[in-house]
């Protein structure tokens, strides 16, 4: 199964969590830290990302991207 | 194009198409029936488009769909159907898109009839959406000027970016006489690829957004005062009004559009009896002609002479005199015009009494 | 060791910008599949947009497209003015169920049943989202809302209206369907109707119109992931997906 990571455009998350919700391997949350608006942005917190893209293609905002890691 | 008989309905769709209108958006209404049958025959000859709307509300709105293409656009209406543009007319403003409306304008309130009246003249002039703005507006009195006016009405529209209308009743829509129509040169659309949409390559790649709504009150206030600025422009320079025998007239009548034709008969035959009658003949209804309202000291009166019950353009009659002459009145409505006669017996009896 | 993009922001989304909607309501997914389908069509420099009135009145800010406001309602009427003067560019509103639904009930209906190749993305949520929350024709029957805070009853209000299956008794349009943006199965599917529905333009095929089912988090008074529960339990039984008409 394929590799991958997820990049949080973090000033632009809204912590509305549909992402958290939708990730089948369960590897974001929402994290402790506030961006300028006030939320707190997603975070990928642990390894297990198999680049589907289910999480980008959730998010509201466009907030995600997703790399899938090529070895 | 040489001179032709022409019925008023036909000339004014005929001229719209020769000062570059290729597209129309329009709904059946009488007495204006004959323009858009004249642009759905016209235009696919021409490679133009003629689009029926579902109703008045919607040709207003594909007509600021057409005007933001940078495109010379019109639809036209009467009375009843321009009511239901008024919301239209205010976006079209705001957005400054230029186009041109036309009010075969028929008697009201209500559905009224289909005869012809002035009573529209507080909704053209005064706005008939909500909101600042000001549409240009232009009234003729015979079918040569309904022609040239709403061929100057496009130029007038691009110069400006703003709507411009064409108020003329129902008698001028459905007479006939003789008219020449010349064939006007066009800058548009590639003149307004700058601001218009779907020239996006034209700029290079950068987009246009038409914008109508403004959130911030800096940005709306600025943006409105952008506008008044233009209304200002075209208040001091639009000003058009003609006038007649009114050098040492005692008694001045003033009328636009068709009643003005009563007038000016009216006049010709009380100076034959030797009474001293003028005419001033309001073209530009907004922006009022205020600067063509300096009268010689030999004017005693004025008779404000209408085919409206309210006398709609009596106060700015009494605006562009502040007041200092008597005003008097001289109307019928509901479909019926004040006769040559009738017109007379004021004029003789105010002339008397004032002496 | 190397990466791979598989997933991140499609051209026409202008970054860098905020949107305006509340954390989870699921208008942002819509323009984002709007976004993507005009970059994989390749049709940027053709599209051209008309805003609602409603919460989607400032969708411009998010595209990078030509676009205009049009009146409460009054999109389609905008839209075919365009057409008629450009059919060489790609023209499509972006239309809440207060605005497509009532005010504009009268434009849509005349404007796809005169069929020409345009494109109506339509949300339904259900509610008034930017005027807080009242009642819209498209409220579901004990639906609460601030216009009918017991909810809504069929005695008072009539029913909901189901604009895919009331348009699809015209003649006039080639493509007609209902998705959801309330799981990932249902975006992708989202997706697919609202890239064909351009493409269908692009094509000259005809008018297509996408009816979007989305959430409205604020307005329902649910946390974001409840109320794609909330539109999956209520709104779909009412709504169901699907197409209801295509010329293929």
């Amino acid at each position: 199964m394929a590799k991958g990571r997820v990049e949080v455009r973090e000033e632009f998350c809204k912590s509305c969590g549909l992402c958290v919700a939708a990730c089948p391997k369960k590897v974001l949350r929402i994290s402790d830290s506030i961006n300028p608006r006030g939320y707190r942005p997603a975070e990928q917190f642990q390894d297990g990302c198999i680049a589907c893209g289910i999480c980008a293609r959730t998010c509201p905002d466009v907030v995600l991207t997703v790399y899938r890691i090529d070895e | 194009m040489a001179k032709v008989l022409m019925k008023g309905t036909e000339a004014i769709a005929e001229a719209a198409i020769q000062a570059g209108c290729r597209y129309f958006y329009g709904y059946p209404i009488t007495p204006q029936n004959e323009i858009p049958e004249h642009m759905s025959t016209r235009l696919p000859q021409i490679g133009g488009v003629y689009l029926q709307s579902e109703s008045e509300v919607a040709s207003i709105n594909m007509l600021m769909g057409g005007a933001a293409t940078g495109y010379r656009v019109m639809t036209t209406s009467s009375s009843p159907g321009i009511s239901l543009m008024a919301e239209g007319m205010s976006y079209l403003a705001m957005g400054e898109l230029p186009c041109v409306i036309v009010n075969i304008s028929r008697a009201g309130p209500g559905l009224g009839g289909i005869l012809p009246a002035q009573g529209d003249y507080f909704q053209a002039t005064r706005n008939a959406g909500h909101g600042d703005y000001r549409i240009l507006v232009l009234a003729p009195d015979t079918l040569q000027e309904a022609v040239d006016l709403v061929q100057d009405a496009f130029d007038l529209s691009q110069k400006y970016r703003t709507p411009v209308m064409l108020l003329a009743d129902g008698f001028m829509g459905q007479m006939m006489e003789a008219v020449e129509i010349q064939e006007r040169t066009i800058e548009e659309p590639k003149a307004n690829a700058e601001w218009a949409l779907g020239w996006r390559k034209e700029r290079g790649g950068k987009r246009a957004v038409i914008y109508n709504l403004k959130l911030a009150p800096n940005d709306l206030e600025q943006r409105v005062g952008e506008l008044q600025k233009k209304y200002e422009v075209i208040r001091q320079n639009e000003q058009r009004c003609e006038r007649y025998r009114v050098d040492d007239a005692e008694l001045v009548a003033v009328a636009y559009g068709t009643t003005s034709r009563m007038v000016r008969t009216a006049v010709d035959q009380l100076r034959e009896e030797g009474l001293k009658v003028g005419m001033l003949r309001p073209i530009s209804l907004w922006p009022y002609p205020v600067k063509h309202f300096s009268l010689p000291s030999s004017v005693r009166a004025l008779l404000d002479v209408e085919m409206s019950s309210e006398f709609q353009m009596l106060e700015d009659v009494k605006l562009a005199t502040e007041c200092r002459l008597p005003v008097a009145t001289c109307a019928r409505w509901g479909g019926n015009a004040p006769s040559v006669s009738e017109i007379e017996n004021k004029c003789r009896d105010l002339l008397n009494s004032s002496r | 060791m190397s990466e791979t993009k598989v997933f991140g922001m499609t051209p026409t989304w202008r970054r860098d910008v905020h949107t305006h909607y509340c954390p989870g309501c699921t208008h942002g997914v819509a323009h984002r599949l709007v976004c993507e389908a005009i970059d994989e069509l390749g049709i940027r420099d053709e599209a051209i947009g008309i805003a609602p009135v409603g919460c989607a009145v400032l969708i411009h800010q998010y595209m990078d497209l030509d676009f205009i406001e049009a009146a409460h309602g009054r999109a389609p009427a905008v839209a075919y003015g365009i057409k008629a003067v450009r059919p060489d560019k790609i023209v499509f509103t972006y239309q809440g169920d207060g605005d497509l639904a009532s005010i504009g009930m009268g434009e849509i209906v005349h404007a796809v049943n005169r069929a020409w190749p345009l494109t109506v993305v339509f949300i339904n949520n259900a509610i008034y989202g930017m005027t807080g929350g009242q009642m819209a024709p498209t409220t579901l029957l004990g639906q609460k809302a601030t216009t009918c805070l017991s909810g809504r009853t069929a005695e008072a209000n009539g029913y909901p209206v189901r604009m895919c299956e009331l348009l699809a008794t015209l003649e006039g349009p080639a493509y007609i369907e209902r998705v959801a943006l309330s799981k990932p199965q249902h975006i992708l599917k989202a997706k697919a109707a609202i890239k064909k529905a351009f493409e269908n333009q692009v094509n000259n095929k005809g008018f297509s119109f996408i009816e979007v089912l989305s959430t409205c988090p604020t307005n329902w008074g649910l946390r974001p992931v409840e109320a794609c529960q909330w539109l999956e339990e209520n709104m779909i039984p009412y709504y169901p997906l699907g197409v209801f008409k295509d010329f293929e």
